[in-house]
């Protein structure tokens, strides 16, 4: 019975301090020291299908948000193995895996340089614009490793998207 | 396989390495009741919490009194969280009004956090309030990985301790555990992640134009602080459905790599904490070494096999279910580290892994969660196999098998088969059922041999409390929600109690002087008959359910075929 009575009171005590106090905190840091919150659209993919604009990787959820989602196929399913026949019909015969495969949040927002450049004569045809210029726009918006080592290099399509918009 | 690849691999190694004296010392440090360099703050708070809980933190417990808290205690916080649920939509901090949980599901759920599991047979974003995520959920996070590390605290208690029959406190334990390791830790990688851009608000979501014009609402909340906890206590419970592959929960590559970081700096840590308490630290780095050595042959096969062409869908690398700025390396190292500790967080869709690496991500589980593991729960499991190699090194030479020169007697070795066999039960029985009800099969989402793997990764993750899923698979039903949450309990449960009680038979035994005829648990024979315990005793109970999933898939993909 005092067991039980002790359970109850450290287990409220606990959840104010981790459950109410420590969020808050966390809270009250991140609007001090990093008050922005709008740029966390950015990270998202949108579904983007129009042919003067860079797709983004394909989306099993369709670009969904809430929730967002994969298609979970696994390596030998005939499903996806007709994704990506239709991705190919799609991107073309030539794309990159990336492009014929979905990917894990339904929301990646980046592409590999590769797969960025290899839609470029696409855009470049639909918006009249110089091959090479489109080309230097991905390589301009590349990130490379984080602090040099970390992860892949990438492009956020959105962020590739209004650079086109703006330069006309 | 790219130098930058393999400049990562090794940075990773390295902090872990440097990390796990650093914070085994400290960790000692707050398991002896020593003042800290956080005292000056938290001691005041520490002695605040006691009071207001009404416990008397320097009274020794029993086993027996030691384990019934623990599972009192444990028991409430499931038994508040089901409630806190069920009734969301009444509480505050529900911007999105989300309705209230059917009772299957918050069983299900309040168990899997409860458990360390961290299943998740819901998404964040559509199912949870702000409230529900952090003064529920993220609370478990917190308790459980506290509860995992003060019960491998007090198995070592048992296991060193030269006289008596106690094995420490379990309120001083779960606070000290909850205010100096794991409340600090969080707080920093939080900061750091928000920096990195993980949302951290109670704003409601937001609704953006895209540019064609639609609208996208973005998922927001108090992200940030629930996430650092969700790795460093291994619990794996993702804010947002698909977990760290969404861009909101790991943006980054460095917000990729401290969560990697996050899953085994408790787990490693804790070795050295075990030699520091055992007075020799080789006791500490021969487990180290038996869990690293699997860990790397388990990541080395896993990247390998991404890196494959696959003849039945024509990619030659596996980029589905991937997210570009990890890549293939970071996920599959990712995979493997989550399923090595019982930790269940994602950055891939496991479903759509090759069929080896998901292999390697069943095995890791299957194994009992030992290499490296969930907090505490990674090494009491080690310490479980540890009694096992040394009963069966006794038994081929002909010796009274002892540990930390204490003896090993039948009934440590009783509680330890129960310990090793529990998680086992639970996986075959469970799967075998699962795979012969048509309510077990109706909700899968792949064909043939990898449906199979679907249904046995899910019981497998449930019982080894990983949390982890080929998440095609349907869940959300009375079936697998209450079968899952029996898997969650007992494979907590039933190997928290033999520990215990393996710490109080222990307790009181004398330790004699190593002599001559001392079976040695230390150096590279130790590691390589502990490493072949693990995998004889966890490894082969598995091998013909292993042949009907991954490995017949493994098959059916080199052969071109696809279903």
């Amino acid at each position: 019975m005092k067991t039980i009575l002790q359970s109850l009171r450290v287990l409220l005590v606990l959840t104010v301090l981790t459950g109410i106090a420590y969020p808050l905190v966390v809270t009250g840091i991140a609007r001090i020291a990093f008050h922005d919150p709008s740029h966390h659209s950015a990270l998202l993919a949108q579904k983007t299908e129009s042919p003067p604009y860079f797709w983004p990787r394909p989306s099993a959820s369709d670009y969904a948000t809430i929730p967002s989602g994969a298609s979970n196929k696994g390596p030998t399913s005939a499903d996806l193995v007709k994704s990506i026949a239709e991705r190919r019909e799609k991107f073309g015969k030539d794309a990159p895996d990336e492009l014929l495969t979905a990917s894990g949040s339904g929301l990646d927002p980046h592409l590999s340089p590769a797969a960025a450049k290899y839609q470029a004569p696409r855009i470049a045809a639909e918006r009249k614009l110089a091959l090479e210029k489109v080309v230097a726009l991905v390589d301009q918006l590349t990130e490379g490793p984080q602090l040099g080592f970390l992860g892949e290099p990438r492009v956020n399509v959105l962020a590739l998207n209004l650079a086109l918009d703006a330069a006309k | 396989m790219k130098p930058h690849d393999w400049i990562q691999i090794l940075l990773y190694l390295a902090a872990l390495v440097t990390l796990t004296p650093v914070l085994g010392a400290f960790m000692h440090r707050v398991f002896s009741s020593e003042r800290t360099f956080l005292s000056p703050v938290l001691g005041p708070v520490e002695r605040l919490i006691y009071k207001l809980g009404g416990v008397d933190a320097k009274r020794e417990m029993r086993w027996t009194h030691y384990a019934a808290a623990v599972l009192v205690f444990n028991l409430a916080g499931c038994a508040l969280t089901l409630v806190q649920l069920m009734t969301q939509a009444w509480l505050p901090l529900n911007p999105e009004h989300l309705p209230n949980l059917p009772f299957g599901l918050a069983l299900n759920t309040a168990v899997s956090f409860m458990t360390n599991t961290n299943w998740q047979a819901y998404s964040g974003e559509n199912t949870m309030s702000y409230f529900s995520q952090m003064a529920g959920l993220a609370v478990h996070n917190f308790t459980s990985a506290a509860t995992g590390i003060a019960v491998v605290i007090a198995l070592i208690r048992g296991l060193t301790r030269r006289s008596g029959t106690s094995i420490g406190n379990f309120w001083a334990d779960l606070v000290r555990c909850t205010l100096y390791i794991l409340l600090p830790i969080s707080l920093l990688l939080a900061v750091v992640f928000v920096q990195q851009g993980v949302p951290q608000t109670f704003d409601s979501y937001a609704t953006v134009k895209t540019l064609e014009g639609a609208d996208q609402v973005i998922p927001l909340g108090p992200a940030a602080s629930q996430i650092s906890i969700k790795q460093l206590g291994t619990n794996g419970g993702g804010f947002y459905g698909v977990n760290s592959a969404h861009p909101f929960e790991n943006p980054t590559p460095l917000t990729n790599f401290l969560e990697m970081l996050a899953i085994f700096m408790i787990p490693a840590g804790l070795t050295f904490t075990l030699g520091l308490m055992t007075g020799d630290r080789r006791q500490g780095w021969t487990i180290f070494g038996a869990m690293l050595t699997l860990f790397l042959v388990g990541f080395a096969l896993s990247w390998w096999a991404e890196m494959q062409p696959n003849p039945a869908t024509g990619l030659v690398s596996n980029m589905e279910g991937k997210e570009v700025r990890l890549g293939i390396m970071n996920s599959t190292l990712f995979s493997t580290i989550t399923t090595d500790a019982s930790c269940g967080a994602v950055n891939a869709m496991h479903d759509s892994l090759t069929p080896i690496a998901g292999g390697v991500a069943l095995v890791n589980m299957l194994l009992g969660e030992v290499i490296f593991g969930g907090v505490g729960a990674g090494l009491y499991g080690m310490l479980v196999f540890v009694i096992l190699t040394v009963f069966i090194a006794g038994l081929m030479v002909g010796r009274t098998p002892e540990y930390l020169g204490k003896k090993i007697e039948a009934r440590e070795v009783k509680w330890a088969v129960v310990a090793a066999l529990a998680p086992c039960v639970c996986i075959l029985i469970g799967t075998a059922i699962a795979a012969s009800v048509p309510v077990g099969s109706a909700t899968i989402n792949n064909q043939g041999a990898h449906s199979f793997s679907e249904i046995l990764y899910a019981f497998t993750s449930a019982a080894a409390n990983n949390g982890s899923a080929f998440a095609g698979i349907g869940v959300n039903n009375d079936f697998y929600n209450y079968a899952l949450a029996i898997c969650m309990f007992l494979g907590r449960f039933a190997i928290i109690v033999p520990v215990l009680a393996i710490a109080g038979s222990m307790v009181g035994k004398k330790i004699a002087p190593p002599s001559s005829g001392t079976f040695p648990t230390t150096g590279l024979t130790f590691v390589a008959l502990l490493i072949a315990v693990v995998l004889i005793v966890g490894g082969l109970n598995f091998f013909p359910a292993l042949s009907l999933g991954p490995i017949v898939d493994h098959l059916l993909m080199l052969s071109g075929r696809a279903l």
